[in-house]
């Protein structure tokens, strides 16, 4: 622990006294907070220390103690580490104060706790489900909660290995498919709750005014083009104005963490492609430095180098996609994203060549990544961010930037002040089109970011228009790195130690985080020495970015919803995991 | 495109090959089916990004007559699943599939679609989209590339070019049956299993109360 953190420590303790209490199980940090006193911690954090940025809230079901922890992460929005503060509660009527009026922006994070955890949080506004359906059988991510296909506690499954035969789960199951029902369930008397409860919301709005209008609620989705994926948007309208908009999701809800629960830990890293699959590089990074943080271990230059080199090009095949399908939304239907996937071919063609797969990469491991460049590709990277990329990403400015029709329909559309951005725990792009030059590649280093040269691209309008830009900004941001990376590449070993299929975590959490393509990617381990993570929690952008999509929305017409989304550029996979 | 049609047995004279074609009813019908398949324009997860890729610069599944994506089920010929089905989704998809007019053909795209994939133990996850509705063409992969998704959609074509219309479904008398829309209950329930989730809920509740009665047993 360095002395600038003790510090902080001493300072936190004096001020909030009883309240508080340092976290002093071994591997962990933060402080525990009571319960009754949590509000006015969170306020105080805020208000006096700064610590004005809430990245993540989760909750962990410690079995063994009978107890629910819902664990906070806090940062400054002008950097610096992590403050974590958590607070208990029992496993039954698990209820806990809600932060929303301190952060707005733990909102829908509070509502996934509720609905997989099953923690009330207490003046919440709107405390429904979120990724599941009213109406489901209990809260999954609970310890002792079993799903249909259960078999065992933890991979690796004795029936398959290390002697058993594969056999079919459907096989073991009365219905021969994944469904459950709780003992005596007589389905005809079944009354679907429905989404009562969703639209109980969205009624008429008194605007104000004395002409007599008439509101409707339009729903958008979960199938319909502009949503990228299943998402899925309510909107009560006033003629075309946008007066309310409720976001629903979960229609690809994949049970990400529970599934990561029964894994081992180096099973969860293919699984951590399918999370944003548009990026699967930067997501193995992540959960590799929330790995590799328990194990304190560190892998060789070669390595950290390569990393460096597939995370950005990532960011740039990201990007450039959501600036294809961005355009999309705005009815440039295809041509532009034609252009744009036409270079994202090229660096998928790179991913292959590295790890066998165009878009579920699975490189990244403990202590290194999975294989060396083959002959020949580094040669390839150069040659793309050297001579062709920065010629497109210029081209693409060209055609685009100065259109007509995109400035109409960007500019002053869909606005996020840099305090809504704050509050909402925005991230990414998002968070810096509007203003606040918060990149975790600057402002908590990782890896070896420290050492490249480039700037934290930040643009100041907060609309629809400067989220396309920072875009093209981030793209040639992520060049630049690429350019000093390829350059510097050293030669060496790629892995840290012999490659192992079976890692030893010790027992502890962490928080491991990067800068993804679309903001902020966190991974929240807590291990108990054992093969499996006890808590595997993802704090996934596109999902916390939504929260201020009814802010941005509201007072634009229905059609600005459609570009405002693709603003945002969200992937169903993280959104819902 | 005349030696396409013609069958074999009519002798044309040389001079108007090429203008005329002697070919049977099903030929022909087949033929205008599966050159302009519309694929639904309905993304479901990371196989949807393979799919617009097949779509795109590189495959350009124009080629084969396909480029006319509809977001409308009422006006698309294909459901390509692409990604995974989860039970929330499910209702959903069974009533895009009802919409969807005849002839209508499904694509399994990817692990999920066809069998639940690598998410298969997930709780809200239908292992495979063909437990609700019938699927013409399973495409391996994870994601399948597009190269597997351009042969699957071949598959297809070649599956429609054995087709006759004097037995496809669309023209029999009974007429197609209607998927029932599942319901989301404790967990997804298909109404057309109602009497085995009755029987096997209540075997459960006489399982537990026998277990509580054997664990109450020694203390009694
Ligand atoms: S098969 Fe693989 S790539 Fe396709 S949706 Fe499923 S997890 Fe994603």
């Amino acid at each position: 622990m360095s002395e600038q953190t003790l510090v902080a420590e001493d300072i936190i303790k004096t001020r909030f006294g009883e309240a508080v209490e340092a976290d002093g199980r071994k591997g962990y940090e933060g402080y525990l907070v009571k319960r009754e006193k949590l509000v006015e911690v969170a306020t105080a954090l805020r208000d006096e220390f700064g610590y004005d940025y809430l990245s993540s809230v989760t909750a962990v079901d410690y079995l063994p103690e009978d107890k629910i922890e819902v664990v906070y992460h806090l940062f400054k929005s002008t950097g610096g580490p992590s403050l974590v503060i958590k607070v208990d509660a029992p496993r039954e009527n698990t209820s806990v104060p809600s932060l929303v009026p301190v952060y707005p922006g733990a909102e829908l994070q509070e509502r996934e706790a509720w609905d997989l955890m099953g923690v009330k949080f207490e003046g919440h506004p709107d405390l429904r489900r979120i990724l599941m359906w009213e109406g489901f059988a209990g809260h999954p991510l609970r310890k002792d909660w079993r799903e249909a296909y259960f078999e065992e506690e933890g991979k690796p499954f004795k029936s398959r290995w290390p002697d058993g035969h594969v056999y079919r789960i459907e096989d073991k199951n009365p219905f021969a498919k994944n469904v459950d029902y709780p003992a005596g369930f007589d389905p005809e008397s079944w009354v679907p709750e429905g989404e009562a409860a969703l639209y109980a919301g969205m009624g008429a709005v008194d605007v104000g005014s004395n002409l007599r209008t008439d509101h409707v609620v339009v729903n958008l989705g979960p199938q319909h083009p502009s949503t990228h994926g299943v998402f899925r948007m309510v909107v009560t309208l006033d003629g075309e104005t946008i007066l309310k908009l409720k976001p629903v999701m979960g229609y690809l809800h994949r049970n990400h963490e529970k599934i990561g629960e029964r894994n081992t830990f180096l099973q969860n890293m293919p699984f951590t492609d399918r999370l944003d699959y548009l990026s699967s590089m930067s997501n193995n990074f992540g959960y590799a430095l929330a790995v590799e943080k328990l194990m304190g271990i560190k892998p060789p230059e070669r390595a950290e180098y390569l990393r460096v080199i597939m995370a950005e090009l990532t960011r740039i095949s990201n990007h450039i996609f959501a600036i294809g399908m961005f355009l999309n939304d705005l009815g440039a239907y295809f041509t532009p994203a034609l252009y744009a996937i036409q270079e994202r071919e090229l660096i998928l063609d790179i991913f292959e060549a590295v790890s066998g797969s165009r878009m579920m990469c699975n490189y990244f491991r403990f202590g290194g990544v999975a294989r060396d460049l083959p002959e020949g590709v580094l040669e390839k990277i150069r040659s793309l961010v050297v001579d062709r990329l920065p010629r497109k990403v210029d081209e693409l400015d060209l055609y685009l930037t100065n259109n007509e029709i995109i400035r109409a329909r960007g500019e002053g559309v869909g606005v996020l002040t840099p305090e809504q951005a704050i509050a909402y725990s925005a991230a990414g792009p998002v968070l810096r089109a509007s203003g606040v030059p918060y990149d975790i590649r600057r402002a908590d280093p990782y890896s070896i970011y420290d050492r490249f040269e480039f700037d934290v691209a930040v643009r100041y309008h907060g609309d629809v228009y400067d989220r396309y830009l920072i875009r093209m900004d981030e793209m040639r941001q992520s060049l630049r790195i690429l350019q000093q990376a390829v350059r510097d590449l050293p030669e060496g070993p790629i892995q840290e130690g012999k490659p192992q299929y079976q890692v030893r975590v010790p027992a502890g959490e962490s928080y491991g985080r990067v800068e993804g393509p679309k903001g902020e990617l966190g991974y929240y381990i807590v291990s108990n020495g054992k093969a499996n993570p006890w808590r595997y929690h993802v704090r996934a952008p596109s999902f916390i970015n939504l929260t201020a999509l009814e802010t941005m929305a509201v007072g634009d017409k229905i059609a600005d919803a459609v570009a405002i989304l693709g603003s945002i550029d969200i992937v169903l996979g993280e959104t819902d995991r | 495109m005349s030696n396409e049609f013609n069958t074999p047995g009519y002798d044309i004279p040389p001079e108007m090959q090429g203008q005329v074609a002697i070919t049977t009813l099903d030929k022909i019908y087949n033929w205008g089916r599966r050159s302009s398949i519309w694929p639904m324009m309905f993304g479901l997860a990371c196989c949807a990004i393979e799919m617009i890729c097949t779509a795109a610069s590189r495959y350009d599944f124009a080629r084969f007559g396909m480029e006319v994506m509809r977001p409308s089920p009422r006006q698309a010929d294909l459901m390509i699943v692409s990604g995974t089905v989860t039970k929330k989704m499910i209702p959903q998809i069974v009533r895009l599939y009802n919409q969807m007019p005849e002839p209508k053909y499904v694509v399994a795209m990817g692990a999920c679609a066809s069998g639940g994939g690598p998410f298969k133990e997930g709780y809200n996850v239908v292992s495979g989209v063909d437990n609700y509705i019938p699927v013409d063409v399973y495409i391996p992969g994870c994601p399948p590339t597009p190269q597997a998704l351009l042969h699957g959609l071949i598959t297809l074509q070649k599956r429609i070019d054995a087709q006759s219309i004097k037995s496809v479904r669309w023209y029999q008398k009974e007429g197609t049956e209607v998927v029932p829309v599942p319901v989301l209950g404790p967990d997804i329930m298909d109404p057309r299993e109602y009497e085995l989730i009755r029987k096997v809920a209540a075997e459960k509740l006489q399982k537990e109360q026998a277990a509580a009665e054997t664990a109450a047993a020694p203390t009694a």
